[in-house]
């Protein structure tokens, strides 16, 4: 595998098994939650994963950390797959990727001192030195812009934006090559969603991490990803470099994604080329045939319900899984992109 | 004298405190504006700036046993925080309609989506006939977009999607045809394909019902689609009050400033650092003495000065109707406002 | 919804045989030997095997369980010849002690268990749902603080104690009313009264105080919900308000709760009918224990399991149909 790569996912499922039971008691059902998702994560670069409630992004996180076990499929971490080792082997590979949750709040346990919660990666994998680790624990808060005598402090002494800077320290205790943010900065207000923005950048540059970032916010994405995958009913319908995918789409949903996020110009208001998706999402439990995306599409046909369309190039280069890629670039505004 | 000259609604020097136990949140510290008929008035602000308190307000659904009220509300000629709770309740429903931001636990689990719509045009019309009332309800069904709604006004909320389950609760606001709606982050909760659903419903319905729509958000996309007038609230006041496209090409206030420049940054150059602005939200505890945005902002003149000593009210600046609660407004902003981000 | 009953009824009648045979074994295995208490201290040996064999205690036990279970759908003979007998269906067994099948004995003191658990049951819903309520409507204040006293003190002081106190203050100290001496109320309507008036009051505050606490808090976790702000919005008076959204979202898990607690009073309050010497199902237990009368003891306690497993399999289907979320799927 070419030293280029920090993570690369292969083929990867999770299943989860319906409430609904038969007689016996057996799941009959099933909640295809990741249904075959291959991605490559290049070093040194950040991949962003973008998809509406129900696509399979978050659970997808969790699978390729290994927090969830996968139901098939591979995770390869600098060659090495992660889903064929266990026990002393696995808990080594888990210092090399890390995770970031989306819920400043819930991510931090209360009853822990920040300086506790920092240096807990240290503790749980057998590395912590008592003298060394409040120095290192005070190092990575200055790092993420905290104010290193605070290490006393307990999590609800701090603001929204500062706890997500403590997730984000701990998430570097064991100097990762890979971390994995999964929504860091959904749950923060605005003003507060560009200072960790800036942040994370700043981290990724000057440690050289690769990132995996997942988030509904196609506008966050765009600024900070060089990669984007986009997800639908839990399989990757496009994937490609940032600026391609968010210029020329070549995937009807995304088209249709781009195109439902409003432009931040009053000006703009009232531009002829807006897609508007009719219908709702269909159950993960039972998909639509063929491709999945044809129960909402404006030009599906036949040939889309019985064939599903593999994710590869098309005609342009660009890797989508459509039978009839777009052609025409995006424009939602009065005047052109 | 035309009717567009008397507001529908009417904020005056609204101020609301709750009692905790930690001390008392001024969460309104002295709002005040006007709402005229047809009008698209987005309330912009982040958690903390008493966006939503402001908005409860207005039908007056405070818990009154911890929250104190003073200050005026007139709808209609009534004013809400002193009328008796009869008329309140009168004009709740059927003049100022609200909806919430969570589709999914805004309906009763517990009764079908045909009666919780029915129940909202019952309370304002008690003597309609059963026949009556079962076509109004499928007829606003039919008007929000929802598919087969004879078979579905017998199901209930949970066998809903978000988007359709905000869709009812657009029913029940507006079955009744209210003159002002106010909506309370309508679309935070939803996918963005169904965001721009929901929004373009609101918007063709606003057309059709001729409503004023009161919209509170955090989202300035949101703001920059649908808004005519913008009020920007910050800690419990309003630091700006502009017409949209003002508002976006030419802020007067910092802290408009600062959000639109956060945004607006996405589109642009990658690495380049996204505009901020330093520090968080305050504390509505301890009411700050002068500007409450001085902490954050990189204008303020520092210590002595104007900015950490005297609160600013909200006065017009500029020549298009703008209003800023700035002391700088006039002076530095205007200047460096305009031909700022978007040129 | 019909599969969801159907499976709820087949575990019932699997649990059902699961008690009967442990109950019976675990009598069954106790060193006392119930023929050797079948004709008291002065009693010859071959009395006690005739009786062993007649009551069919010679038997294994796996064969004396089967001829139980038998019995309850058939009826059981006893003995041979001149000194037989039977208990007809449904046979729960023959008491040496009291000369009785132990069915009959059950169909004497059952009815005062069942007045005594309908009655404070009543009671205790009344004031438990009203002081809950009024409690919750008025948060903060005296109504409340008391409300929630009165919850805490109720739920901590013992039956036994309270009964007591009750049973002397108002008989023999103040002589408001006579001695409790039961009588079916189809006999002597006042002295029933008189007699369960007691128990009833006791039983119920001492119960009611816990559902106090559910009402209470059910109401005020449903007031802040959603739902609620917006039926205030639609305009809705409050009265509406309580019942329609609030009460009907607190009471589901109160109703569900109240069933299995009301069962559990119909297996026997044996404290309060001990205390105030009610001839129901409960007094007969203990002093089935007392006397060693195991099969009446076998026999109480299948009729009480009936009875909660019973109510188990109600409030389960119950639930399904007061909340849609559960009968109804996404």
């Amino acid at each position: 595998m070419s030293s280029e790569i920090a993570l690369q996912a292969v083929d990867l499922v999770k299943h989860f098994p319906t409430g609904s039971k038969g007689l016996l008691g057996r799941a009959d059902k099933n909640v295809r939650a990741v249904d075959g998702v291959s991605f490559t994560l290049r070093k040194g670069k950040t991949l962003g994963i973008v998809g509406e409630s129900g696509c399979g992004k978050s659970t997808l996180a969790r699978v390729v950390t290994r927090l969830i076990e996968p139901t098939s499929g591979n995770v390869l971490l600098d060659g090495v797959d992660i889903t064929k080792t266990s026990g002393k082997d696995l808990r080594r590979l888990r210092r090399q990727m890390q995770m970031i949750f989306q819920d400043p709040v819930s991510s931090l346990n209360p009853r822990h001192s920040v300086g506790q919660i920092i240096a807990m990666p240290l503790r749980v994998q057998g590395l912590l030195d008592e003298a060394d680790s409040i120095e290192r624990v005070k190092e990575l808060m200055q790092l993420v812009g905290l104010n290193p005598e605070h290490f006393n402090r307990y999590p609800h002494e701090f603001s929204g934006g500062q706890r997500q800077r403590i997730g984000i320290g701990r998430s570097l205790a064991l100097n990762p090559t890979v971390i994995i943010a999964d929504e860091p900065v959904s749950a923060l207000d605005v003003s507060v969603q560009a200072q960790i923005l800036n942040l994370l950048e700043r981290l990724q540059t000057g440690l050289g991490l690769s990132m995996i970032f997942i988030a509904h916010d196609l506008s966050v994405v765009r600024h900070i990803a060089d990669d984007v995958a986009v997800m639908y009913l839990g399989k990757i319908v496009e994937i490609g470099p940032a600026e391609d995918v968010y210029s020329r789409p070549a995937h009807p949903y995304t088209k249709a994604l781009l195109s439902a996020v409003p432009i931040h110009d009053p000006s703009e208001r009232g531009g002829t080329g807006r897609i508007r998706l009719v219908g709702d999402v269909p159950s993960p439990i039972d998909p639509p045939s063929g491709c999945r995306f044809r129960t909402r599409c404006w030009k599906a046909t036949d040939l889309c319900g019985a064939i599903e369309p593999p994710l590869q190039a098309d005609a342009s280069g660009r890797i989508v899984a459509c039978h009839f890629p777009e052609e025409t670039p995006l424009t939602i505004g009065k005047s052109p992109e | 004298m035309t009717e567009n000259s008397v507001p529908v609604l009417s904020v005056q020097n609204l101020r609301v405190s709750f009692d905790t136990q930690d001390g008392t949140v001024h969460a309104v510290d002295g709002v005040s504006f006007d709402a005229y008929a047809g009008e698209t008035i987005c309330i912009v602000g982040e958690s903390g700036s008493g966006k939503s308190v402001m908005a409860s307000s207005i039908m007056r659904l405070n818990n009154s046993s911890t929250a104190t009220t003073e200050g005026r509300i007139l709808v209609k000629g009534l004013d809400v925080l002193s009328a008796s709770e009869e008329e309140v309740r009168g004009i709740r429903g059927s003049e100022v309609a609200m909806i919430f931001q969570d589709p999914m636990s805004a309906l009763n689990p517990y009764f079908t989506v045909g009666k919780q719509i029915a129940e909202a045009y019952v309370v304002h019309h008690p003597g309609a006939s059963k026949h009556e009332i079962h076509d109004v309800v499928l007829a606003m069904m039919i008007k929000v977009g929802i598919p087969s709604p004879e078979k579905r006004i017998d199901e209930y909320p949970h066998q809903f999607s978000g988007g359709m389950r905000q869709r009812i609760v657009i029913a029940i606001a507006l079955i009744n045809n209210p003159k002002i709606l106010i909506a309370d982050e309508p679309t935070t909760a939803l996918d963005v394909t169904v965001q721009a659903q929901i929004l373009d419903l609101m918007m063709s319905l606003q057309k059709e019902f001729g409503m004023t729509i009161i919209l509170i958000t955090h989202d300035l996309g949101v703001v920059a689609e649908v808004a005519q007038d913008v009020i920007v609230m910050y800690a419990g006041h309003i630091v700006e009050q502009s017409h949209v496209d003002a508002l976006f090409h030419a802020p007067t206030h910092p802290y408009s400033w600062g959000l639109l420049g956060s945004v607006a940054s996405y589109g642009d150059n990658k690495r380049g650092g996204l505009v901020t602005i330093s520090g968080s939200p305050p504390s509505l505890i301890s009411l700050a003495v002068g500007c409450s945005f001085h902490p954050r902002c990189a204008h303020s003149k520092g210590e002595g000065s104007v900015c950490m000593t005297v609160s600013p009210s909200l006065r017009s600046v500029g020549s298009d109707g703008s209003r800023s609660a700035c002391h700088l407004a006039d002076d530095v902003l205007v200047s460096v406002g305009r031909g700022g981000f978007r040129s | 919804m019909f599969l969801f009953v159907v499976r709820r009824l087949f575990f019932a009648v699997v649990l059902l045989l699961a008690v009967s045979v442990f109950t019976y074994l675990l009598f069954a295995l106790l060193p006392t030997d119930p023929a050797a208490l079948t004709c008291g201290i002065h009693c010859k040996p071959e009395t006690v095997l005739a009786n062993r064999i007649r009551l069919g205690y010679d038997k294994p036990v796996l064969e004396q369980y089967w001829q139980f279970l038998r019995g309850i759908f058939v009826g059981r003979d006893y003995g041979l010849g001149q000194t037989a007998f039977s208990c007809p269906a449904p046979s729960l067994g023959y008491s040496f002690n009291q000369h009785a099948c132990v069915t009959s004995l059950i169909g004497e003191t059952f009815p005062v268990t069942a007045f005594l658990a309908i009655g404070a049951f009543i009671l205790w819903m009344i004031i438990g749902i009203g002081v809950g309520a009024i409690a919750a409507l008025n948060k903060g204040k005296w109504q409340d603080r008391f409300a929630t006293g009165f919850a805490a003190v109720g739920v901590s002081l013992p039956t036994f104690y309270i009964g007591l106190l009750v049973l002397f203050s108002v008989v023999i100290w103040f002589q408001i009313l006579p001695f409790p001496s039961y009588e079916a109320p189809l006999d002597n309507f006042s002295a029933f009264i008189t007699a369960m008036i007691l128990p009833w009051l006791v039983l119920a505050v001492l119960s009611a105080a816990s559902y106090t606490r559910l009402t209470r808090n059910g109401m005020l976790e449903a007031m802040n919900e959603d739902f609620v702000r917006l039926g205030v919005a639609k305009g809705l008076r409050l009265r509406v308000i309580l019942r329609r959204y609030v009460m009907r979202q607190a009471l589901i898990p109160i109703v569900t709760i109240a069933g299995l607690d009301f069962a559990g009073l119909l297996g026997g309050a044996i404290i309060t009918e001990s205390v105030f010497s009610l001839p129901g199902m409960g007094r007969m237990s203990i002093r089935a224990v007392v006397d060693s009368d195991l099969p009446v003891l076998v026999g109480t306690t299948m009729v009480a399991a009936v009875f909660i497993v019973v109510a188990n399999v109600i409030v389960d289907i119950a639930y399904g149909f007061l909340d849609p979320r559960v009968r109804v799927s996404s």
